[in-house]
């Protein structure tokens, strides 16, 4: 196998890095490690020097690293021109991106500009007896998986969608800061960004969660969705949806599970009225323990699931609650704390 | 404003995608008696389309890239109120990856002409890629905006656009000529008569072959794609679930025990 020269964009908005940064570098090190090769970070902004160390601790042996003034606020086509150029100076053979609003943005653009393949959304990247990458990628609601090559244009570019990685714990490890060049005419076209308005997180973020608690179309209307989050509040969790809760107002978009939504990994999921199409399955089906309630014997659901209840939800989380509370250490209520 | 292209896509409705099937030996799936629909997203493209078109009188042009079976969908889009539709269709542009359709449909952009604003919806349903906007705005030279859940056109050299991120917005300022992807959030597509829907029926769709487009064959279709499928499954995900059964409050405490045992509480 060739050594490979992985390279990892790691996104920051306002000197926060986004989870899925390092979740991607725990995963690079793990193939160039595989190929005795190497980990090149990708780090653009302002003022984010002292991001290095961290990534360097996360896994990352190169800090690729823009700093200036005119990168302050993510800009399409400034970021697109300093990673195109990055790209043709240091030859990264894999390139990986998050799935994130930024990431499904710029990954497409850079890979045009570079006439190279891009698989978009991965949950699982390999390496071939070659030291090809292989990525594995959902489609069609995720009742099919493809993996995906990219023989003959480098790098190999891949999105993946947070939460599917793993980050490393940080260890003391020694790597290097490279300084990239940055043009002054940087802004000379594209649009202008007027406000970057960045809303402090109220509640327990999906992709972290513990525990999920997720409703769909069964729960039937908004006052038996409040059960829902009354349950995940007990069990310091986040609630979670298929699509109907979201069309029917019941819940905010940004709570939804699946193919067009998030992946989450909890330690225990819990779907409540939920039939399990496989739009939404693919989003859950690697949590730990999967328990399902519903009213239908045969829903879908129970075949992916660990503990099966035939049931009405409204008679049967009322009692769970209260079963809950007896088994919960004293003052354990109300101290949840949302990550950071 | 002139010129606003849409970009659309017929994907098979997802009511029927439990009737995919797979050749188990040529890997590839089999979407026989599955119907097309218009990608829901894409009629927000046309309704954004066609508010530009109620305050300047610019042109609308629906673009697809497409087998020529889908034809009724573009009929029951152009419907909505757009001018005319062009479709690309070759037996050469089958087997795209995301890239290379780009290509196909830049190539088709280019041969239309002058535009102030191509307009996509944010992703489609069945491949989910996201990648085609900005891959197409990069072949084109044109700035592009994803995940835009409000158009501001009120002064057409400056338009505001809103675009969600996952902490909040951004609010951007934009000039065309520009490639715009929008969410659901944008606007609600209008309402199509049965008579509107009928007068359609009779519209022509330009159909346009690599003949036409004269684009090399390397880079487009199976062989242009710098992305190949290695393999391909059906996903099963199974697992043996136990069942609990009796009153509620008997599955209340075996359910917490469960959750006990899992270190949760």
């Amino acid at each position: 196998m060739e050594k490979q020269h992985i390279g990892v964009f790691v996104e920051q908005r306002g000197g926060v890095l986004h989870n899925v940064g390092p979740e991607l570098i725990g995963k690079a090190r793990e193939l160039a490690d595989i190929s005795k090769g190497t980990v090149s970070v990708f780090l653009l902004g302002r003022d984010i020097s002292a991001l290095s160390d961290d990534l360097i601790a996360l896994g990352a042996d190169t800090v690729l690293l823009a700093d200036s003034p005119l990168l302050e606020t993510y800009r399409l086509l400034s970021y697109t021109s300093v990673l195109a150029q990055a790209c043709k100076t240091y030859h990264p053979d894999i390139l990986l991106f998050g799935a994130t609003r930024m990431g499904i943005e710029l990954a497409p653009r850079l890979a045009a500009r570079l006439n190279t393949g891009l698989s978009a959304h991965c949950i699982d990247l390999r390496l071939d007896s070659k030291g090809r990458l292989l990525q594995v990628v959902p489609g069609w609601g995720g009742g099919v998986v493809a993996t995906i090559l990219c023989p003959h244009h480098r790098p190999q570019m891949a999105t993946v969608m947070p939460g599917v990685m793993k980050k490393l714990t940080p260890t003391k490890r020694s790597g290097e800061c490279i300084m990239l060049p940055v043009k002054e005419d940087l802004h000379t076209s594209g649009p202008k960004v007027l406000e970057v308005h960045i809303e402090e997180p109220k509640e327990m973020p999906l992709e972290v969660a513990d525990v999920v608690v997720a409703g769909g179309w069964g729960i039937g209307d908004r006052k038996g969705w409040v059960l829902l989050e009354d349950l995940a509040t007990l069990l310091c969790g986040a609630v979670g949806a298929t699509r109907p809760p979201v069309d029917e107002g019941w819940v905010s978009e940004n709570r939804m599970i699946g193919q067009s939504g998030k992946t989450v990994k909890p330690r225990l999921y819990i779907g409540v009225g939920i039939s399990g199409m496989s739009h939404h399955v693919v989003g859950m089906d690697e949590s730990d323990c999967i328990v399902a309630v519903n009213t239908d014997p045969n829903a879908a659901i129970f075949e992916v699931s660990d503990v099966a209840v035939v049931g009405d939800y409204r008679g049967i989380l009322p009692p769970l609650m209260e079963e809950i509370r007896k088994r919960l250490p004293k003052g354990r209520i109300d101290t949840c704390e949302l990550p950071q | 404003m002139k010129r606003v292209i849409v970009c659309m896509k017929p994907v098979p409705d997802p009511k029927a995608w439990d009737r995919l099937k797979m050749d188990p030996v040529s890997k590839t799936l089999i979407r026989e008696g599955i119907p097309s629909v218009v990608n829901p997203l894409d009629k927000h493209a046309v309704e954004a389309a066609l508010e530009v078109k109620d305050l300047f009188g610019a042109e609308v042009i629906l673009l697809s890239m497409a087998p020529l079976d889908t034809r009724p969908v573009l009929r029951e889009v152009l419907a909505m109120g757009a001018d005319r539709a062009v479709l690309l269709s070759d037996k050469a542009f089958a087997g795209s990856d995301t890239l290379a359709t780009a290509r196909i449909l830049a190539q088709g952009i280019r041969n239309i002409g002058e535009f102030d604003l191509v307009l996509c919806g944010n992703f489609t349903i069945d491949g989910s890629t996201a990648q085609v906007p900005s891959q197409v705005a990069e072949l084109l030279d044109v700035p592009n905006v994803m995940h835009v859940c409000d158009m501001d056109i009120s002064k057409p050299n400056r338009l505001l656009l809103t675009q969600k991120i996952e902490q909040g917005f951004v609010k951007l300022e934009a000039e065309p000529p520009l490639l715009l992807s929008f969410t659901k959030e944008a606007n609600k597509p209008r309402y199509i008569s049965f008579m509107e829907i009928l007068a359609a029926e009779k519209r022509d769709i330009h159909i346009w072959d690599n003949t036409f487009l004269n684009m090399d064959e390397t880079l487009i279709g199976l062989e242009g794609s710098p992305t190949q499928m290695a393999d391909l499954l059906l996903q099963t995900k199974k697992r043996k679930a136990v069942q609990i059964t009796g009153k509620p409050e008997d599955i209340a405490r075996e359910l917490a025990d469960k959750i006990h045992q899992l270190g949760i509480i």
